[in-house]
């Protein structure tokens, strides 16, 4: 329990932040016409890539001689860029058709 | 930590707000997806060349060549899959980064040993990763129709309850034994790659779409625990955004499908359950027809609607149903598509698909506008679509599918269904609709008998 309060203590902006960004998230996607959907989910998800910056730290923090690290570093990288540009690129691939035939 | 490399986390997060917004917007749907990749990007090469630390040359290169390779790789995929295969690829792209997240908790575990708050996020990091990688992959498998049984243990929902507690004890033990010991963190993963399976391997091929979304909330949800890790404020932010909009767009799939979320989740749909039901409505003789009769018909009709399922996406029929539609027009009848919110493999993936082939979007009506016009309708043309015109939805409250809004085909004067056989659809039930006195069937892909269908028309 003590642990628990000092984690409060500790991170309250952090808790903040938290809280406010999912509201924002809520409010941002509510009313979305079903038409976009799936473009959504795709671009959603090509954002959840993001956790690609966590798996670049962890190259760069490794110990240069802890080769699991380093490696194990290197398909997050991998794994992580495949779900950013692919996500986008599909995402833009789409909403490209959706615009061809505005005119 | 460097003071640009904040105000960089800090740009990258706006743009990530600003762009999710866009999207929600037809008009500016495009310009906030490039808004929120550039965004990406400056993260990405921020955290690569602002880092503090001294880190030796080949550590970069090797950084280097891995987004190379993955850039290259998504890029590749992105550029090559239909658009038919659309949910699949969201699915994978989805379990690389859960993948990415339970890797990075397995790493930091070595380094962080004994500090308490930071061994229950990269638990959790883990935990949640590994069962969005499993689990999408399984979701992938089922889409990708490589896995259509679903497979269904005796008392499943009793055994994946228990098994994901014994996930959180085992989860929590490791936190409060504050072990530093490797091979625990692998049997962590292994758990927890087990439960990801089990999760999503009972659920129905139908219900994929749904999945695959709370799935994808759980990856924004995985980022911002390894950004809690890292206090990192652009992962964090990023992850949790994904985390609570792919949360409400799961909401709006499941109110589209007419089903709860712990429906879906625990309820068996389209199982063995459901294929025993009441079979005795759907009895009697099919109507056959060919492509010949149906061009008839739809030359002396005056209003025809086209309901499009995801057969017609499979059979790569979207371009010779445009073709169709503008023979018809030319000839002076009304044609239009009805859209049904799920039709296809996810909302709003139907009206993807016939995008790309050019139709007018002004021709796809959705479910609400069209169904009090079917009254008018000489012609239904069905093609490969099944559970959203079964009536069943309507008049029989055993049906798995009861109380699904419907497009309201029976309405019609008549119905041509196109299918490849009397098989069921995806949900995995009977459709009384094909033994309607009202109803011909059109047997044969639909690629093929529409451009029959079409070559007789043109004869004509």
């Amino acid at each position: 329990m003590t642990g628990f309060i000092e984690f409060i203590r500790n991170n309250l902006e952090l808790i903040y932040i938290l809280i406010l960004a999912i509201f924002i998230g809520v409010e941002v996607i509510k009313n979305i016409p079903a038409v976009l959907h799936t473009p959504l989910m795709s671009g959603a998800n090509a954002l959840s890539g993001v956790v690609i910056v966590g798996a670049i730290l962890v190259m760069l923090n490794a110990d240069p001689e802890n080769y699991i690290a380093l490696s194990l570093g290197f398909i997050a990288v991998v794994l992580g860029i495949i779900n950013v540009v692919g996500g986008f690129a599909v995402t833009n691939r789409m909403l490209q058709m959706f615009k061809k035939k505005k005119k | 930590m460097n003071i640009t490399l904040s105000i960089i986390y800090l740009i990258a997060t706006v743009t990530f707000v600003i762009g999710l917004k866009l999207l929600g917007h037809p008009e500016t749907a495009k310009k906030g997806n490039l808004i929120a990749a550039s965004g990406m990007g400056l993260a990405i090469i921020g955290t690569i060349f602002l880092h503090e630390l001294e880190v030796p040359g080949f550590v970069y290169i090797l950084i280097g060549s891995a987004i190379l390779i993955g850039a290259i790789i998504g890029w590749i995929i992105s550029v090559k899959v239909a658009m038919t295969k659309m949910p699949e690829l969201v699915s994978l792209f989805n379990g690389f980064g859960g993948a990415s997240a339970a890797l990075i908790g397995i790493v930091e575990f070595g380094s962080n040993a004994g500090d308490t708050t930071q061994i229950i996020t990269i638990i959790a990091a883990i935990i949640i990763g590994s069962i969005t990688f499993s689990g999408s992959m399984i979701a992938w498998a089922k889409l990708n129709g490589t896995m259509w049984k679903d497979i269904r243990l005796p008392k499943y929902n009793l055994i994946n309850n228990v098994f994901f507690l014994g996930l959180l004890v085992f989860g929590a033990y490791i936190v409060w034994s504050s072990t530093d010991n490797n091979f625990i963190i692998y049997l962590l993963l292994l758990a927890a790659l087990v439960y990801g399976i089990l999760f999503v391997i009972p659920i129905g091929g139908a219900d994929m779409p749904v999945v695959i979304s709370l799935l994808n909330s759980l990856t924004g949800i995985a980022a911002a625990i390894t950004g809690i890790l890292y206090g990192n404020m652009v992962m964090l932010v990023g992850g949790i955004l994904v985390g609570s909009a792919g949360l409400i767009l799961t909401f709006a799939m499941c109110v589209a499908m007419n089903r709860s979320l712990t429906n879906v989740i625990f309820g068996a749909f389209g199982g063995d359950e459901v294929a025993g039901g009441p079979t005795g409505k759907t009895g009697g003789t099919v109507k056959k027809a060919n492509p010949s009769d149906v061009a008839v018909m739809m030359n002396y009709s005056n209003k025809v609607v086209i309901v499009p399922g995801y057969g017609l996406a499979v059979a790569q029929a979207q371009h010779v149903i445009h073709e169709l539609e503008e023979l018809l027009t030319k000839r002076g009848i009304d044609v239009s598509y009805a859209i049904h919110p799920v039709a296809g493999r996810m909302p709003g993936h139907m009206n993807v698909l016939l995008a790309e082939s050019n139709v007018d979007y002004d021709k796809l009506i959705d479910m609400d506008d069209i169904n009090p016009q079917f009254k008018n309708t000489d012609v239904v043309l069905v093609v490969g679509a099944n559970d959203v015109v079964n009536p069943a939805a309507h008049n029989d409250p055993s049906s798995p599918i009861y109380g699904m809004p419907i497009l309201d085909v029976e309405d019609a004067k008549s119905i041509i269904i196109n299918k490849r056989s009397m098989n069921p659809g995806y949900a995995g039930i009977e459709n009384e609709l094909f033994f309607n006195q009202k109803t011909s069937m059109l047997f044969g892909d639909a690629k093929a008998t529409i451009q029959e269908l079409l070559t007789e028309l043109k004869g004509m």
